[in-house]
């Protein structure tokens, strides 16, 4: 059933062209369902209240059967953004590529230069993390106060987008009640990293943002 | 100094030396090729922001645009966009006008607070953070179609999934397991 709903959903977006899945799972005709398609962001206050973790999650809506052979694009950058004085552009940096079954993280530092075009410091802070495979406890490693994790895990994301896309076709006029979850039983490729608040700001506030950046 | 003294000293200072060469030789330095340009093909800040406010033909440059310049291309897009969605929108329940709230949304950035507590909207905090719970669409379909008071168009301010399939963790890595 959810996986016809899947199905249904991706066949009008393939047809019509005009309606994406939220949060921004398959957002763009070049990046939908590709290796750098960046389904969610999330930055909150980790359970040590001295950190702040960030979760980026591509490659969605993962059936089970799908989730094991999946894997992270050795080609593919992912790059938490931190702008520290409000003006949209990246002060600091949080990279993460693959590498042979290990997710490396470089940073938090102060890239060399800014906007569409990354390079990966040879001198920055460098830590690792082996990819979680399907099925296993999470591999989590610690180094400095950070925390580091990469493998695959349920997508958190939760709406009912098939009843958004019928309201947005002008086939409903309202939603559900209760609505049904498209998400559910779905999992994303996950990269999750924690760190102190000291390494990103004294306080205030940040504006954060992630992107995928393939290799050129 | 006789020379069985000098002998032995030289063969300390020998043996130091091939110690100290054999321990750099043990830890060679591994050093992971990341060389390259790696050039932006997707973004995102807050959530849906390019799925609900970006025209199909422009989704690719939404996400190939750095933030800093998404403002100035496509606040008149998106307060284009949220008056076809919304024809009788006036202000929200932020008391935005449409060209305020487009204009804060066109620059697709994650305001995260170091302060204290991080939600996307709590009943008193508003866009501290993006936390793994909150009911982000709810959120954004209230202030786009609720009106002022968030009582407009009732049937289009909740879609009525409130909360995720699996529990969330309340430790590191956080995320639920995999289905």
């Amino acid at each position: 059933m959810k996986k016809t709903k899947i199905l249904v959903a991706t066949m009008i977006v393939a047809i019509i062209g005009l309606i994406t899945v939220a949060a921004d799972h398959i957002d763009a005709p070049a990046v939908t369902g590709g290796s750098a398609d960046i389904t969610d962001f999330y930055a909150f206050q980790a359970e040590n209240s001295n950190s702040i973790a960030f979760v980026a999650n591509v490659q969605g809506l993962l059936s089970p059967t799908a989730t094991a052979s999946a894997s992270f694009d050795e080609n593919v950058l992912i790059e938490f953004n931190i702008d520290t004085d409000a003006d949209a552009v990246e002060d600091l940096i949080i990279q993460a590529i693959p590498r042979n079954g290990k997710m490396y993280f470089i940073g938090p530092y102060a890239p060399s230069s800014t906007g569409v075009n990354s390079t990966i410091s040879t001198t920055a802070t460098r830590n690792e993390v082996t990819i979680s495979s399907y099925g296993s406890t999470p591999i989590v490693s610690n180094a400095g106060n950070m925390k580091f994790f990469a493998g695959p895990r349920d997508d958190p994301f939760f709406m009912d987008f098939a009843r958004y896309g019928e309201i947005i076709g002008g086939n409903a006029a309202s939603f559900n009640d209760p609505g049904a979850d498209t998400f559910a039983g779905t999992n994303v490729l996950s990269i999750v990293v924690e760190v102190p608040k000291s390494m990103i700001g004294t306080s205030g506030n940040v504006n954060t943002w992630v992107e995928a950046k393939m290799k050129q | 100094m006789n020379l069985n003294k000098i002998k032995y000293i030289a063969i300390l200072t020998i043996s130091l030396c091939v110690a100290s060469c054999s321990s750099d030789n043990d830890s060679p330095q591994i050093t992971t090729d990341f060389s390259g340009t790696f050039v932006l093909k997707d973004q995102m800040g807050r959530p849906a922001i390019n799925t609900v406010f970006v025209d199909a033909s422009k989704k690719d440059n939404f996400n190939t645009t750095i933030p800093s310049n998404q403002g100035a291309a496509y606040q008149s897009d998106f307060q284009t966009k949220l008056l076809a969605l919304n024809p009788n929108y006036t202000t929200n329940a932020l008391g935005m006008d449409a060209a305020t709230f487009t204009g804060a949304l066109a620059t697709d950035v994650l305001t995260v607070t170091l302060d204290g507590k991080t939600t996307f909207f709590d009943g008193t905090n508003v866009l501290t953070g993006r936390a793994l719970a909150d009911d982000v669409i709810s959120v954004e379909l209230l202030l786009i179609f609720g009106g002022p008071t968030g009582a407009d168009n009732p049937g289009l301010t909740d879609d009525n999934v409130s909360a995720n399939d699996k529990a969330f963790l309340s430790s590191f890595p956080y995320l639920a397991s995999p289905w």
